[in-house]
């Protein structure tokens, strides 16, 4: 992937993660015209720079809250601004500040890549620049298929352009729907690639998945929805300290029947093979005990043959989260 | 105003009359040549003079408005209905852009392309009859209001339709009818009175009739009432449109 820098905002300089918010949701809620409430006061704040991941199930009302944002539909109550304008009254400001990369490809099919880029462009007000384009076809490495018609070029490839007539009027918060559904792992890892590229450059991203190793791998913060309320919104690091857990599982060189009375201070379970101890501990406490627990180890006679940790995936949390729920 | 969204739309609408040169601009021209052989030449030839001119050269404006409004409707209902089919619509929505410059955008190009075609058809009419043009600037001015009128009207089927076949429906149940029957190919003091009473009801007399006087000086309707039709027609379309923006009618949820 071509690594060439795109222009920063138009301050010019990178702003720092986690400085005001650049986009402000508060109490929105939506119920379409056959009554269904996709969204239920929805409250949160992205903060520039960041990448947030919005994660939850098909359904969950992801693609309505950025729909909301983006203008592409009405909310039903509640207040949204972007870059400190409100999304109704001043959509123009507002507006211009978003690029959005749809969930499906809507693309015209006869048009060429670089008609396309240009035309986005120009729709978000900004005067013709092929030197910026270029920059944006060959970061995406579109430039060699930039007078190829959409038609011809492969799925991934089209995702690509959508992602270069975002980037087309140098938006300040660009928001991802699910990115990489239906695209293999290569060009899921591109993405991610050109994702951090574009947050180095100081752009705000913000994407809804419902892969949860994409957000894992990818995001600052992450929010959770689930039947059109955010459940929760966490650094991500913070978010896995605090829900997960982590076990440590060591392995003995003769198996056990029972756990000998020296350790019953400790939270351990014998492993189905009785070879194996499995050890539980909060590892944000600031005590873990573990180095008690091994000398205890020792004073009991175990001898140790092998030592692994283990921590509880953003997938097990969610999936917590999500079953709490209902 | 975000004048480069309304060039940038104009000039991606106008990309596709390039595209598809051949539907765009010969096909009309095609078939507004055939009905000059069979009516102008074939049949034509065998009628008395209308109006004080050959029948031939008295439907040339006639068949210029039969074209031009159905191209003005169908390029216009297109052009807004094919991003809504694609999803592309999306991105227009969410682009900082009034619903006047969406309309502006789409209506402009829509009637540019059909009042081309109302040029080329008047160019190959001149190929196969006589024709004079007393009024020049009124002919041009009927002509541009009639390519923007419909091809409001185009726009407002294009976000009305919700698929392929009611776009296609209502050129062919109502335009087509409309001109056929609004003189295009007669007088209206040829009608039984009866009929010459009902057919003021049909808009397209209007505009037919002051067209056709802004070639021959002579008129069904007078020019005054004409010109207030289809100033009429324009506004009701306008005020629909606004309508559909202010309410997001199947486009915005």
């Amino acid at each position: 992937m071509n690594t060439i820098p795109l222009r920063t905002g138009s301050d010019g300089t990178n702003p720092e993660i986690g400085g005001d918010p650049i986009c402000s949701i508060s109490e929105v809620s939506k119920t379409y015209a056959g009554g269904f409430h996709a969204l239920d006061g929805v409250s949160l704040e992205i903060r520039k720079g960041e990448i947030l991941a919005l994660l939850g199930p098909n359904g969950a009302g992801k693609t309505t809250l950025i729909s909301i944002i983006c203008g592409i539909v009405k909310s039903s109550g509640g207040s949204v601004t972007v870059g400190g304008y409100d999304v109704g009254r001043h959509f123009r400001q507002s507006r211009s500040l978003i690029g959005l990369v749809p969930q499906e490809i809507n693309l015209e099919p006869f048009e060429t890549v670089s008609n396309t880029v240009n035309f986005s462009r120009g729709l978000f007000g900004k005067p013709k620049d092929t030197d910026y384009i270029e920059k944006v076809l060959k970061r995406l490495s579109l430039w060699d298929k930039r007078k190829d018609q959409i038609v011809t070029l492969s799925g991934g490839m089209k995702r690509r352009v959508l992602i270069a007539k975002a980037l087309s009027h140098e938006p300040r918060v660009l928001f991802l729907d699910e990115p990489t559904a239906g695209v293999d792992v290569e060009l899921r890892k591109d993405m991610w690639e050109i994702v951090r590229a574009l947050q180095a450059d100081g752009v705000t991203i913000i994407l809804t998945t419902h892969y949860i190793e994409e957000a894992e791998a990818i995001a600052d913060r992450v929010g959770v929805i689930d039947k059109g309320k955010l459940l929760l919104v966490e650094d991500k690091s913070t978010l896995m300290q605090r829900m997960g857990t982590k076990q440590i599982r060591i392995e003995l060189q003769s198996a056990l029947e029972s756990i000998p009375d020296a350790l019953s201070q400790y939270e351990l379970e014998i492993d189905k093979t009785g070879n194996a101890l499995i050890y539980t501990y909060d590892p944000t406490g600031g005590r873990t005990g573990i180095t008690s627990l091994f000398s205890d180890l020792k004073s009991a006679g175990l001898v140790l043959c092998d030592v692994q940790t283990y921590q509880s995936s953003l997938e097990e949390i969610f999936v917590d989260l999500i079953k709490a729920q209902t | 105003m975000n004048l480069h969204a309304i060039k940038a739309i104009y000039i991606f609408e106008m990309s596709r009359t390039f595209r598809t040169i051949l539907q765009s601009l010969v096909s009309p021209v095609l078939s507004t040549s055939l009905y000059f052989v069979v009516f102008g030449a074939a049949i034509g030839s065998r009628f008395a003079e209308v109006e004080g001119v050959s029948y031939g050269t008295f439907i040339v404006p006639g068949l210029i408005m039969l074209t031009v409004l159905t191209q003005a409707v169908s390029n216009a209902s297109f052009g807004i209905y094919f991003p809504r089919f694609i999803g592309t619509i999306q991105e227009i929505l969410s682009a900082p852009i009034s619903s006047l410059e969406i309309v502006v955008g789409y209506v402009g190009a829509a009637a540019t392309k059909s009042f081309v075609i109302g040029l080329i058809i008047l160019a190959t009419a001149h190929l196969f009859v006589p024709l004079r043009i007393d009024h020049p600037v009124w002919m041009l001015g009927f002509l541009v209001l009639t390519c923007v009128s419909f091809a409001l009207f185009g726009f407002i089927i294009g976000i009305w339709a919700k698929n392929f076949e009611q776009l296609q429906l209502v050129p062919l149940l109502v335009i087509t009818p409309l001109v056929f029957l609004g003189g295009s190919f007669y007088s209206i003091s040829m009608l039984p009175p009866v009929w010459q009473k009902v057919t003021l009801f049909n808009p397209v007399v209007y505009l037919i009739s002051g067209f056709r006087w802004s070639f021959f000086g002579e008129s069904d309707v007078g020019v005054g009432l004409s010109l207030a039709m289809v100033l009429l027609f324009l506004s009701i379309c306008l005020a629909i449109i606004m309508w559909i923006f202010k309410t997001g009618y199947r486009i915005r949820n």
